[in-house]
């Protein structure tokens, strides 16, 4: 099976501090992907490289190459239809203040969609696959700022679903969240993933072993190891993996 | 008979109530905060009185003199009418504001959402508006005659006015803008950009709109400066009471603002009364755009929920 995303020896610098350090990795389609490790490990630093929201952060300076299909990302690819074609969904909720419809809206009207009958499409659909269609049916002129955290998180998944990306970065998406919220939203990874190809951050390694199909231990900015997650978990390869998963630091 | 008893909320003292004996014997053992509590809520009181006196002295000596032919279209030295010198209020407000916001909103935008942080240029654009705004408006007056007056020949008119008091509120409009703008959490920015919107959608369909109370106050503060102004207006627009355009010279018609109305009247100092009616207006003026303006901020807050 050929590589949705490749990595290849990319490294990061914030300034003079070198934040990722010659990362390799091939991501594979319709999986789900979890990067584990401490905070400040790089591991949300990597996530954001992938559809260039780096380019936003002054002083940050990129070598290497990600390739999505083949095609490098960085060269000759414009940024707008690189977002469009890996979405990506932020650790805190960040519903736009205005109603749901016009949240789920925003993104295809972005790329040029008007017709109504279309939208009010694709509005139903990107609420039916992130499963909370039957909750915010009758609300839809609403603002989104009156759902809960958990159903914000969820329209932001439907927004990101809206303009029909290829790839899904989720950063840390059940950290702000409580329990249920949060195993409503791993249902939805594992259902999401026939269509998609997801990458997601987790703090929470009981989340990366329940969900994912390949996981990367990071730490200091490098990938200590990566590989299916059964195994990851079960026999690590490298002690610091192990350490870190038995939950000797971290 | 039970159910009553049962649902009486009797016996039950409310424990949690600080009564004044209390609140006393606290301030007993720190007499200092006593002192505070007393000094902070008489500073709120003379602001308040203040401000209600000043109201109610004007209304008292204003209301009996509004008469219908105070609002007539011409003015007569018989009748002092105060409608040329409103419509020319009115005009000149709107002038400015079509000058000076697009710019202050421009500029503010730019430094915001478009400059670098630590952009050598955008903080040279906020030392010069800070300092700007400090400036005394007679020195915006004296300004706007070197240059619109004389250097143009413009003359005294209510263009060189309106051009005056837009540089005037130029600064107030960027400052408030722009903390408007920085106001405007950044993962509304980020999402839109998520999205594979560019910065331009994003700025005008996500920003913006979130910021639009921020820069609806700042225009009221503009305008009211605007409408208060009388010293840099003697300078630039004149002081002759006529509609704008009455003399056929369109906007390079000399005319005076309700401010600088009042203050000729005044100074002229034979119709006092008519002066204390022409200020009823102009404070009802004034207190109209503030709840007009306040009423729109909330509606399009409750909007974005």
């Amino acid at each position: 099976m050929s590589c949705k995303l490749a990595i290849e020896d990319l490294n990061l610098y914030y300034g003079d501090f070198h934040a990722l350090k010659s990362i390799h990795m091939e991501i594979q389609p319709n999986e789900i992907t979890a990067f584990i490790g401490p905070s400040g490990c790089g591991k949300s630093t990597l996530l954001k490289s992938l559809n260039r929201m780096n380019d936003l952060v002054e002083g940050c300076r990129i070598t290497g190459a990600v390739k999505l299909d083949g095609e490098d990302i960085y060269h000759g690819m414009d940024v707008n239809l690189l977002r469009k074609r890996i979405g990506m969904v932020f650790q805190k909720p960040n519903p736009f203040p205005m109603s749901v419809y016009d949240n789920i809206a925003y993104g295809p009207r972005t790329h040029g969609i008007r017709s109504k009958a279309k939208l009010d499409d694709i509005v139903e659909r990107s609420l039916r696959n992130a499963a909370i269609w039957d909750e915010l049916k009758d609300r839809l002129k609403k603002s989104a700022l009156g759902l809960s955290g958990g159903q914000q998180q969820r329209l932001c998944i439907a927004r990101a679903l809206a303009v029909e990306p290829e790839v899904l970065l989720m950063d840390e998406p059940t950290s702000a969240l409580d329990p249920i919220s949060t195993s409503k939203i791993e249902d939805l990874a594992v259902e999401l993933k026939k269509d998609y190809t997801i990458v997601m951050v987790t703090h929470n390694m009981q989340q990366a072993a329940r969900i994912s199909d390949k996981t990367a231990f990071f730490l200091l900015g490098e990938v200590i190891e990566y590989g299916e997650t059964e195994s990851l978990f079960s026999m690590p390869k490298d002690k610091r993996t192990e350490d870190y998963i038995t939950g000797r630091f971290g | 008979m039970t159910m009553e008893r049962t649902c009486k909320p009797v016996a039950a003292e409310t424990i949690n109530k600080l009564t004044f004996k209390d609140k006393m014997r606290a301030y007993k053992r720190s007499p200092l905060s006593l002192i505070l509590l007393l000094l902070v809520c008489g500073a709120a009181l003379i602001t308040m009185l203040t401000l209600l006196y000043l109201i109610v002295y004007i209304l008292v000596k204003g209301i009996p003199y509004i008469t219908p032919d105070l609002f007539s279209f011409t003015y007569t030295s018989d009748n002092v009418s105060l409608m040329p010198a409103l419509i020319s209020t009115v005009v000149m407000t709107i002038i400015a504001l079509v000058i000076a916001l697009p710019l202050g909103i421009g500029a503010a935008i730019y430094s915001v959402e478009y400059a670098k942080r630590g952009n050598k240029l955008v903080q040279l654009v906020r030392i010069t508006t800070e300092t700007l705004s400090g400036i005394p408006s007679i020195v915006y007056g004296l300004f706007g005659y070197l240059c619109f007056v004389t250097a143009l020949h413009w003359g005294y008119s209510l263009l060189a006015g309106a051009f005056t008091v837009a540089i005037m509120i130029l600064p107030l409009i960027m400052r408030t803008t722009e903390e408007a703008l920085i106001s405007v959490p950044d993962s509304f920015r980020e999402g839109s950009f998520g999205l594979g919107a560019g910065r331009l959608r994003t700025v005008f369909h996500i920003v913006l709109p979130s910021a639009v109370p921020g820069i609806l106050s700042g225009v009221i503060l503009a305008i009211g400066r605007v409408v208060g102004e009388s010293a840099a207006l003697m300078y630039t627009a004149g002081s002759v009471a006529q509609m704008p355009g009455q003399a056929g010279g369109g906007l390079f018609d000399s005319v005076r603002t309700l401010s600088v109305h009042m203050y000729v009247l005044s100074s002229e100092g034979l119709h006092i009364d008519k002066t204390y009616a022409t200020a009823v207006v102009l404070l009802v003026i004034v207190i109209g755009i503030n709840a007009l303006s306040s009423f729109v901020a909330k509606k399009i807050t409750k909007k974005q929920g």
